[in-house]
């Protein structure tokens, strides 16, 4: 099984969310991330999808997306010629004795410090899946007390845009 | 035997309102897939100030409905009060199960869009196994539902079901209207997603606050549906790679499937068949398709197929799949289907082209523009020379065909037998009347048993496999073709599930037949576990016969209808022709037959079907040499 990455463009619309997953879970797919969020176009909204699964399985899946008259395209990125990102907010325990070392650690990772509390810091940080693994490894050794992440966002690199010209299908 | 009221006074009334002013063009089934925005009434209304309900009853009016099956209940009472003055007939029904296998009836005789209409709530879930029916049969349905009002939605409100939740995954698409000023635009494209592309129930859910609200109604609407665009016209190259196989295989198999049916693709289908001479299997949803009499027709594949299509298909070099979708119950064990076929598979869904079985010529289109492009292609191919000698293949399926004919043998037990009532029913009468089916084993008897010429002459439900289909289904089928003779085919355990609406046939002048194939069990289950579970007759006796409770020919009389029985052989014929002679009530005709008749030839579910079995203890001997 290998990571897919899904850019599904929908219309802006209530319920649209409950009927794509709906079509992953009813065949066993745990969604790894999800994120939604309106496009240049507000009428319609963009999920990224990522999902782990063998092709022939989601090659299906994603012809039952398309069945779904909510849906206008589906685009898979190729990890190579597109851009991921996350996003993570973490709550570290950082009392006088530790503090100078998170905030090494926050500078190393180009990460920035949104909150402060005499036990804590909330940081904020963007990267790719695997940044935010290490960032966190580095980070455990204070004292995660509270941490949240967005799902992926992606997008793909160049000046081709996937809302506009032909649609481009998973094959 | 009582004579009921054929209808009430109002009804008739107001039919007849509706006949003067728009005369229905009985007997004429229409393509189904016709992929335009629903026909517009003339003249068109100039916007008028109306209720959301009002605006419901115009748009239904506009887009040509003819008849709604339903059940008035809180949520969707508004809407019932326009009804009354509308030219839209509405034939209400006794349950909402009835309401929508009926509609479904309707929609599969006559290619057009069936509506049914319940409540919130009950009267909603009560539409749900008609729902998922539909979308497994690929039937255009629209469902319109009241739902609780906006500001109670989501308040476990009196009545209250999701309805919209619920039949995500069993609706092509389905709405919740927000405002009544969404009505005309949501019921255009209700009707249009449901007949279009690949049919589908759509679900229209309606709160009673927008039914109530003033609107202003205009048509036609503008469609919006920018992520609806199904694929009509196949791609030449793929066209030409298939007649390109289609010359050069020795032995081919066209599998035709209910997706030609639903095209109106059956007079290309036939050109097809006969100008490359290739053997035809139609599915269980595609009888009808090509006709049962011509000799190409190796007759059905599949768990109860005959020998010989059995054989075709998974002996074949090529199968061309035409509007099929390679069903578990024709593929039987799927590793073993058909192993030495390359497949040309065409289908207006993309979505089912390698999704059970790979295809190596893949095409996306309706089956209409399919077969007429193949035909054009399969001639270009004949007339650089290249066609294939397909007389050994015939000849091993002609040998096929008239060692293991289907058959039966006469019971034991002196019984009458079930597949002589079918055959002799066919045979009395005839290839023009309409044929509906329940679900067991006499569906499959009245597929193997009665022979179709003509499309939309056999309905059942075959994805779903809905007990209980057939009666309300022979009622929508006889409404939306009143000059032809519709027969139900029904178990006695399938008729005790939806028999009530017997009552609306009689009441409302619906002069249905049904042919009760009774042999006081659940026949089918009865004969896996004579098969399968050594005897052990486990919950399947349902004392018609031991008890004669029901008793199906009082139960009739009781609903309206005339009931006769007939418990000979002798008796068949005369039974059948007097209730052929009754045309102004529905007729119930009880035939008590032996328990222990089975379905034969039969693949068992999840093996091969190299391993088809000709008769309890038979399997037929192929000359593998000669493959």
């Amino acid at each position: 099984m290998t990571m897919h990455t899904l850019s599904v463009l929908v219309e802006n619309k209530p319920g649209v969310l409950a009927r794509v997953s709906g079509l992953f879970s009813r065949r066993g797919f745990n969604i790894g991330s999800l994120a939604v969020g309106e496009t240049e176009n507000p009428d319609v909204s963009r999920i990224t999808i990522v999902v782990n699964a063998d092709s022939s399985p989601l090659e299906q899946v994603t012809k039952q997306l398309n069945k779904l008259v909510n849906i206008i395209k589906i685009v898979e990125l190729d990890p190579q010629v597109s851009v991921a990102r996350e996003l993570l907010l973490v709550k570290v325990r950082a009392d006088r004795s530790a503090r100078g070392q998170v905030l090494e650690t926050v500078n190393l990772f180009r990460a920035r410090v949104v909150d402060v509390a005499p036990e804590t810091l909330t940081i904020e940080a963007t990267g790719t899946p695997d940044k935010l693994v290490a960032l966190l490894r580095d980070l455990e050794a204070f004292g995660i007390k509270e941490m949240v992440q967005s799902g992926t966002v992606a997008i793909g690199r160049g000046s081709r845009s996937i809302t506009a010209g032909p649609a481009l299908r998973v094959a | 035997m009582t004579r009921p009221t054929p209808e009430t006074l109002a009804n008739s009334a107001r039919r007849a309102r509706a006949a003067v002013e728009q005369p229905r063009d009985a007997d004429r089934p229409r393509a189904a897939a016709t992929p335009t925005v629903p026909a517009v009434r003339t003249p068109v209304p100039a916007p008028t100030q109306v209720s959301g309900a009002g605006s419901l009853v115009r748009s239904l009016e506009a887009l040509g409905v003819e008849v709604i099956f339903g059940i008035p209940g809180g949520s969707i009472l508004p809407a019932y009060d326009p009804l009354y003055d509308s030219t839209v007939r509405h034939i209400l029904v006794r349950h909402e199960q009835g309401a929508g296998h009926a509609a479904t009836g309707y929609a599969q005789a006559t290619g057009r869009v069936g509506v049914c209409v319940a409540t919130s709530g009950p009267g909603a879930t009560n539409l749900v196994t008609p729902i998922a029916d539909a979308y497994m049969d690929s039937v255009p349905l629209v469902a319109i539902t009241g739902q609780v009002a906006r500001p109670s939605i989501g308040t476990d409100a009196f009545q209250e079901a999701d309805i919209q939740g619920i039949t995500l995954p069993i609706t092509k698409h389905n709405f919740l209207v927000q405002s009544a000023e969404e009505l005309p635009r949501v019921l255009a494209e209700a009707f249009h997603l449901a007949a279009t592309g690949r049919p589908g129930p759509v679900l229209v859910d309606i709160p009673k606050d927008v039914l109530q609200a003033s609107t202003v109604f205009a048509w036609p609407p503008t469609l919006d549906l920018p992520g609806y665009r199904p694929t009509l016209h196949p791609h030449g190259k793929q066209i030409r790679e298939a007649a390109r196989l289609m010359a050069i295989a020795r032995r081919p198999v066209l599998y035709v499937g209910g997706g030609v049916l639903k095209a109106g693709a059956t007079d290309g289908l036939r050109q097809l068949a006969e100008l490359t001479g290739i053997p035809v299997v139609t599915t269980l949803m595609a009888l009808g398709a090509f006709p049962d009499s011509h000799p190409q027709h190796l007759g059905m594949p599949g768990m109860h197929g005959t020998v010989a299509a059995v054989y075709g298909l998974q002996k074949a070099d090529l199968i061309v799949a035409l509007g099929a979708r390679f069903d578990d119950r024709v593929t039987g064990q799927l590793g073993s289907f058909a192993p030495d076929a390359a497949v040309v598979h065409a289908d207006i869904d993309p979505a089912e082209i390698g999704k059970n079985r790979h295809a190596d010529v893949p095409i996306v289109g309706d089956a209409r523009h399919v077969i007429d492009e193949l035909v054009d292609a399969v001639a270009v191919e004949q007339s650089a020379g290249h066609r294939s000698d397909l007389d050994d293949w015939w000849a091993q399926l002609r040998d096929l065909r008239r060692r293991y004919p289907l058959g039966y043998e006469e019971p034991a037990d002196g019984t009458l037998s079930p597949q002589y009532v079918l055959r002799r029913l066919g045979e009395i009468v005839g290839p023009e009347a309409v044929y509906v089916a329940g679900v067991g084993q006499h569906q499959m008897w009245a597929s193997q048993f009665i022979s179709y010429e003509k499309p939309r002459t056999w309905l059942n439900s075959g994805g779903l496999g809905t007990m209980g289909y057939a009666v309300p289904a022979a009622m929508g089928a006889k409404v939306g073709r009143p000059e032809t003779v519709v027969w139900g085919i029904d178990g006695d355990g399938c008729f005790q599930m939806t028999s009530q609406e017997l009552a609306t046939c009689a009441l409302e002048g619906i002069p249905v037949k049904i042919a009760l194939i009774n042999n006081g069990n659940l026949g089918m289950v009865r004969q896996w576990q004579a098969l399968f579970y050594g005897e052990r007759y486990s919950n399947t006796e349902l004392g018609t016969h031991k008890h004669r409770i029901p008793d199906f020919v009082k139960l009739a009389e009781a609903l309206g209808c005339v009931g006769l029985r007939c418990e000979t052989a002798e008796d068949v014929d005369q039974t059948i022709e007097a209730a052929m002679s009754i045309n102004d009530v529905p007729v119930v005709i009880d035939f008590v037959v032996g328990k222990d008749a089975m379905v034969w030839p039969m693949v068992a579910a999840g093996t091969s079907n190299d391993e088809i079995m000709f008769a309890r203890g038979v399997r037929p001997v192929f000359d593998e040499d000669e493959v």
